[in-house]
């Protein structure tokens, strides 16, 4: 168990390229924090600098107050689960869980003990004298995941360890990651693309874009007030909509109505975001927005349309009746979130 | 799988023909000739030949200097397979881990590869000259007077390592392909958990190789008893006198120079039953257990 303290960490590759800018920030202990962003924003170049496989180019990386930019992946106290799973393929299950504990000097018993009991913990008792290659996606991924916490390490890192998985799959392992990791208190960095993933198993989540954090935050914090646009169309979904209002008198220009929202000191045009949700049927609403599609989800539908020239997605409930055409909604001010149309930047 | 139906048995038997004759004529007739004159006693001059049954294979097998090239041979094989592959094995570690200028260091060491046999051991006689080889030289360095071709131990030496010379470029493109079919995740993840490069490369690396490893070892076998003879002719000078020589180059020089038809084809079936117990061990054992996918 351990804090990581980031100050100034940079990756600059040896091709010249910054896959991740100078960031700094706190991971307190047992906290389970998931970096999120799209491909190629460089979430695994930052976890990689962590568990050592990648240089620090620049600044300080501390694991549990200790500096480790120059230490062995080996000697830094971590364990990490690969996407691809990475198992040995000419070992057993057994001997794959047991690997990093035999070369750390444990006693043979406590070993096979150790290696028991983590096999129960994951329903892979069974599976033991089996090699990987006679094994499914969703238990070679329970062997990984085995290997990590045999080794009862400071840290867990996570790369995008269920991508590999079925959709149904991925649902379970999500939940069982998120009950072991609180079960064995251990802190953890996971890394996805899937923004679903993040909110669901997130202490806090990391958004980066471009080898940029974008914001930090706890996913309630993250989905409420996104701290750019950037964070407002990537978490959620449907995403959050974007719409482009002016400045008028006191307030703001939305269509055809003017919010009643204190924009002093803001520039002529502003983005207003606000949740799909938040949204309501209203047929005294002074919203009027043209619905093309409705999406029916079963739980809940989705209202696909334009409020004049913009587009704008709705969320309503299954029991409300909809028709596609002119209709009227409401939104409630407070639900809004307004940023710099220029820098994306979330305003107050 | 596809299949390609013929209506007309003629046509897959006519594209067939040209490669069933050339194995009938270049393969089993020879074999199967040497198979029968094995069992005959050949007159030197070419007047006939008498039927002596098993009796070149049992005169063979009391051949004293028979023995000693057998035994010659073996050690010649294991320690010319041993050496291909171990430094080979080293260099490809080496190459594996070479970033910068990979490509030129490799295409190098692959230049060995193009050079034919009898040239390797032209070389060979070259570096080893009596009066001016550099190799010659070295060892005068330490007061030792080498003597290719007159001192059978310095012969043998020559033999072995030019042999050893012309196979390790083969060994290392395959190593270095195994190597490099090892997932780099599986690495990394033997990095965190095995702090010992060592360690870590007979655990993990080792064994992810043995496949290639194993293919590796059959061809280095067949290569040191069969492709080895024009090295070995070219040092020998073909003078066998009492220098070195594996038991191919005796079957040629039994058969050629000694006209003794009859036994140097008894040495051949000898030869072809070993290929055929290589064979069989590759296919029955090396095939089938040491694949992991
Ligand atoms: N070894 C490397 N050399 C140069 N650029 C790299 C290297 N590895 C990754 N990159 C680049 O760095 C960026 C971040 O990569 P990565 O951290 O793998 O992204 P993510 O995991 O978020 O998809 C990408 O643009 C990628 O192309
Ligand atoms: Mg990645």
């Amino acid at each position: 168990m351990a804090v990581v303290h980031f100050d100034a960490v940079q990756k600059i590759y040896p091709n010249g390229f910054e896959a991740v800018k100078p960031a700094s920030f706190h991971i307190e202990d047992g906290e389970f924090v998931v970096l999120v962003g799209p491909s190629g924003c460089g979430k695994s170049t930052m976890l990689r600098m962590i568990a050592g496989l990648e240089d620090i180019s620049d600044g300080v990386l501390q694991i549990g107050g200790r500096v480790v930019n120059d230490i062995d992946p080996a000697d830094r106290d971590i364990a990490m689960v690969f996407q691809n799973y990475a198992l040995y393929p000419h070992m057993s299950v057994r001997n794959n869980i047991g690997y990093g504990l035999k070369n750390r000097a444990v006693p043979r018993d406590v070993i096979a003990a150790k290696v028991e009991e983590a096999a129960k913990m994951l329903n892979l008792s069974d599976y033991l004298d089996r090699k990987p290659s006679q094994l499914s996606g969703g238990q070679r991924q329970r062997v990984a995941m085995g290997r990590a916490i045999v080794r009862d390490p400071a840290l867990f890192l996570f790369d995008e360890p269920l991508s590999n998985l079925d959709a149904k799959l991925r649902n379970q392992m999500r939940i069982e990651i998120k009950a072991l990791q609180r079960r064995l208190g251990v802190t953890s960095v996971y890394v996805t693309h899937d923004q679903v993933e993040a909110m669901t198993m997130a202490d806090r989540i990391i958004v980066m874009n471009g080898g940029v954090i974008e914001q930090i935050g706890t996913p309630a914090e993250i989905y409420k007030t996104p701290a750019s646009t950037f964070v407002a169309s990537f978490m959620g979904a449907p995403p959050m909509n974007l719409l482009q209002v002016t400045r008028e008198g006191a307030g703001l220009r939305l269509a055809d109505q003017v919010l009643n929202i204190a924009a002093a000191d803001i520039d002529e045009t502003v983005t207003l975001g606000i949740r799909p949700e938040d949204i309501v049927p209203d047929p005294n609403g002074s919203l009027s927005i043209h619905v093309d599609i409705i999406e029916e989800l079963g739980a809940h539908r989705l209202l696909h349309g334009r409020l004049e020239e913009q587009s704008i997605t709705v969320h309503v409930p299954k029991d409300h009746d909809v028709t596609t055409g002119m209709s009227r909604f409401s939104m409630p001010l407070n639900a809004v979130s307004l940023f710099d149309a220029k820098s994306g930047r979330r305003l107050s | 799988m596809k299949r390609a139906l013929f209506s007309n048995i003629w046509l897959p038997v006519a594209l067939l023909l040209p490669q069933l004759v050339i194995i009938a004529v270049f393969f089993y007739w020879p074999a199967g000739y040497a198979v029968q004159s094995s069992f005959y006693l050949q007159d030197p001059f070419g007047f006939g030949s008498t039927f002596v049954g098993t009796g070149n294979y049992e005169s063979l097998f009391r051949n004293n200097e028979y023995l000693k090239i057998a035994n010659f041979t073996l050690w010649f094989t294991v320690i010319v397979t041993f050496f291909s592959l171990a430094i080979a094995l080293i260099l490809a570690v080496k190459a594996d881990r070479v970033i910068r200028g990979a490509k030129t260091y490799r295409t190098l060491l692959m230049w060995v590869y193009a050079v034919a046999p009898p040239v390797a051991g032209f070389i060979a006689v070259i570096m080893f000259n009596q009066s001016w080889g550099p190799l010659t030289e070295f060892f005068a360095l330490f007061g030792y007077r080498f003597q290719v071709g007159v001192n059978f131990n310095d012969t043998a030496f020559a033999m072995i390592l030019t042999s050893i010379w012309k196979q390790v470029p083969v060994n290392f493109i395959f190593f270095l392909s195994g190597l490099q079919s090892i997932p780099r995740s599986v690495r990394e993840a033997a990095l965190i958990d095995n702090r010992s490069a060592s360690g870590r490369f007979w655990t993990v690396t080792f064994p992810l190789l043995a496949p290639t490893g194993f293919f590796l070892l059959i061809i280095n076998i067949t290569y040191a008893l069969f492709d080895t003879f024009g090295i070995v002719d070219t040092v020998v000078k073909g003078e066998p006198g009492n220098n070195p020589m594996t038991l191919v180059y005796k079957v040629y020089v039994d058969g050629f120079r000694g006209n003794d038809l009859g036994g140097s084809s008894a040495q051949s079936v000898v030869l072809m039953a070993l290929v055929l117990a290589l064979t069989f061990v590759q296919f029955r054992l090396v095939e089938r257990r040491i694949h992991y996918t």
